[in-house]
């Protein structure tokens, strides 16, 4: 298969087949992090900018090494750093940036939309590393890579989908490529996080309580509850969200014996998910972010035109 | 100047659908008749339907303050262009339009302008803030025709209700933004499946219907007709039919982007789509409709609201609420003709007659009137763009689509401000 795609922004514009094939790609791509010497010259010479609007952790550093573990050259700017501060608009920084002939551009924006609209002004590759609560591309398909690895299988899976679907990204991208691949996809939170009409758009269930969200689940993904990006009075206390909407060992009886459980990480313990469970053995919150990195070089090999050359290296 | 309208379809107060001549002399309808009067411009209006000159209640001109966006020149120059002789633009310019001072200062420029009429609309609230009313009676006497505070509501109901009994003192109408905003909050576009979908903010219907409940509350406790602005949700028309119903006097407008387009229009981010109130669904468009052909609503007003590029070329989020409308609107309620929903008449009511009784104009054709007539082909097909607008303004989500109608003439107290050049 080849690769068209140039810009990765959400999980909707992909087919099925090409999430399969970015899913077999970023497979291949985790020897290499497993190597004593992490390096392939696949991106030698190309340059990758990394623009992160946003605080990040994870999501930065995992887009950085798989850029160097692919021997790009890879420069990172910070908003807090920027011409931003000093009143540049989006399109005018994006346009500089590219003036410096990035070949890709990895972008993380507050603003739902935000790499949308600058993939329509740049010629450069984009890839959204999180766009407000629109997409986050790359964790939903390195949460779909994990379930796949575990479950030996990517469809007829009932996967859980927990806490602030209204503010996620990961959760909207989540629900699009499981369901796109014949998944059936459940949702649960208190209802003030549940966005309109979301069983008509995303073809999902919205359960009523967090035994019927967790019954014969095979993986479970916790959302972390964003303080960030709350509007008032979503929930009363942390204290009640963590009983009525946490996950526990007590809950998650009503789950396959051998569920997983998921979290797109930061972890707020003791508030989406208990401690103890978040450090047990059914938790692949670690595995989630090793197979980031793999994922991540798989869309920078990808969108670069990997999949056209393949002997070439 | 003396002009011969022939051979047009006229659209005569009374009488309807007329294929008869208009004569003007010295800025009069002087007669109407199938006589061809000895002119100095003969306009043949064969094909053509002749129009009482349009009026818009609903237009934000944004000068003082923001002239990059439009001058009371530009703007009048597009509402011209758009059919219209008369428009009412709204007083959220920067300093805002409270004083009698800005009122003369937009009335003098628009008539060295030369186009249109313009006819200013003063603030209900000092600065817009909701706290303190208005001069209204010398407002109204530097040449103020109504009173809003459009863009935001008066959120204090005790402040509202004050206003809207002192503006009944001038009879001034009061035009209603009507919105809940502890409902709408950081919202920039319809709650719905397409907010879902794109990880936007949603504005509820109810944070509309719930402003305009409050509207005509408070219109209905004084006594005072109140006019209700831009609606966009089959929950309002609900609520204005039951008033009307109930012998509430109240009158309501809406805008030609809400019964053509919905939240679709906006997948993925378009900025051109974003406006305040949002488009909505499929059903609350058909519901505008239901409303226009029932006269819930009874003016079709344009909410001209021109921003540049820099406020639109931006991330959704970021930017502004509000379309160019002036040059598309004929053409968009044209539409409501061509597909069987209003007569040619019904048209002339909602874009004429109506809105003319709101605020106290009367460019019927008659006899003896004052000649403000707008000349419609209503066969010409054409394509919005960019470069065709004469706003300053370029945002519309109408760019690309091809529309049908086009104002041929405008005529204001006899004379030809507009004439479309082929």
């Amino acid at each position: 298969m080849e690769f068209k795609k140039k810009n990765i922004l959400d999980i909707n514009s992909l087919s099925a087949s090409e999430i399969e094939f970015i899913l077999d790609t970023a497979d291949s791509m985790k020897e290499i992090n497993e190597r004593p010497v992490k390096k392939v010259p696949a991106l030698r010479g190309k340059t990758i900018v990394l623009f992160f609007q946003e605080p990040s952790t994870r999501t930065k550093l995992s887009f950085e090494l798989a850029a160097k573990r692919l021997s790009a050259d890879s420069v990172s700017l910070a908003a807090s750093s920027s011409s931003m501060k000093k009143g540049e608009t989006l399109l005018d920084t994006a346009r500089t940036i590219e003036a410096m002939k990035p070949d890709i551009l990895v972008m993380r924006h507050s603003m739902s939309g935000a790499p949308h609209f600058l993939s329509k002004f740049l010629k450069c590759s984009i890839l959204n590393a999180g766009d407000g609560r629109h997409a986050h591309p790359s964790q939903a398909l390195l949460d779909m890579m994990t379930i796949r690895e575990k479950k030996k299988t990517l469809t007829g899976l009932n996967i859980a989908i927990i806490g602030d679907i209204s503010n996620s990204r990961v959760a909207r991208s989540n629900m699009r490529g499981l369901v796109k691949l014949g998944n059936n996809v459940k949702v649960f939170g208190p209802p003030s996080m549940i966005p309109f009409k979301i069983e008509e758009e995303f073809k999902v269930s919205v359960s009523r309580s967090m035994e019927e969200a967790l019954s014969d689940a095979d993986a479970v993904i916790m959302l972390r509850i964003q303080k960030e990006r709350q509007g008032a009075n979503l929930f009363s206390t942390d204290r009640e969200y963590s009983r009525f909407f946490g996950l526990n060992r007590e809950n998650l009886k009503n789950a396959k014996k051998d569920v997983l459980v998921m979290h797109p990480g930061p972890v707020n313990r003791g508030v989406e998910i208990t401690p103890e469970l978040a450090d047990s053995e059914i938790s692949v919150i670690n595995e989630q972010v090793s197979n980031g990195v793999a994922l991540r070089m798989a869309l920078f090999y990808l969108v670069s035109g990997g999949s056209k050359n393949e002997n070439s290296d | 100047m003396r002009i011969l309208i022939k051979n047009g379809t006229c659209l005569v107060f009374g009488k309807g659908e007329q294929k008869t001549n208009i004569y003007i002399e010295d800025k009069i309808i002087k007669e109407i008749s199938s006589e061809e009067k000895d002119a100095d411009k003969v306009i043949d209006a064969s094909g053509m339907y002749v129009f009482p000159g349009l009026i818009d209640v609903h237009v934000h001109l944004r000068e003082p303050g923001q002239e990059y966006k439009e001058t009371i020149e530009s703007g009048a120059k597009a509402a011209a262009k758009g059919g219209f002789t008369d428009i009412c633009c709204m007083p959220n310019t920067n300093p805002v339009n409270d004083s009698p001072s800005i009122t003369a200062f937009i009335k003098d420029k628009a008539l060295k302008a030369g186009f249109s009429n313009v006819h200013p609309i003063a603030s209900l609230t000092k600065g817009l803030k909701g706290e303190e009313i208005c001069d209204y009676g010398e407002l109204k006497q530097a040449g103020a025709i109504a009173l809003s505070d459009d863009g935001r509501p008066v959120t204090d109901s005790g402040v509202m209700r004050r206003a809207v009994e002192y503006a009944k003192a001038f009879e001034l109408p009061v035009i209603c933004h009507s919105e809940e905003l502890s409902l709408s909050g950081k919202g920039v576009m319809n709650e719905g499946i397409v907010s879902t979908r794109l990880g936007l903010t949603g504005i509820p219907d109810s944070a509309e219907s719930l402003g305009v409940k409050r509207d005509i509350e408070v219109g209905s406790l004084v006594d005072y007709s109140v006019h209700i602005a831009h609606v966009s949700a089959k929950k309002t028309i609900e609520i204005i039919r039951n008033a009307k119903k109930s012998g509430t006097k109240v009158t309501a407008e809406t805008a030609p982007h809400y019964f053509t387009l919905t939240e679709d229009a906006i997948d993925l981010f378009d900025t051109y789509a974003k406006m305040n109130p949002p488009l909505r669904t499929e059903s609350d468009r058909l519901a505008i409709i239901e409303a226009l052909k029932d006269n819930t609503i009874d003016i079709i007003a344009t909410d001209h609201a021109p921003h540049s590029d820099e406020e639109k070329i931006v991330p959704f989020e970021e930017a502004a609420f509000g379309i160019t409308g002036l040059e598309t609107s004929l053409a968009l309620s044209l539409n409501l003709v061509f597909s069987g929903i209003l007569s040619m008449e019904e048209l002339a009511e909602k874009m004429s007659i109506n809105p003319g009784k709101v605020i106290g104009i009367n460019n019927s054709l008659f006899e003896g009137n004052q000649a403000n007539i707008t000349i419609v082909n209503p066969d010409f097909e054409w394509i919005v763009t960019r470069e065709g607008f004469v706003s300053k303004s370029k945002n519309s989500p109408f760019i690309g689509k091809k529309l049908k109608g086009i104002c041929e003439y405008t005529i204001k107290n006899g004379d030809i401000i507009w004439r479309r050049q082929n």
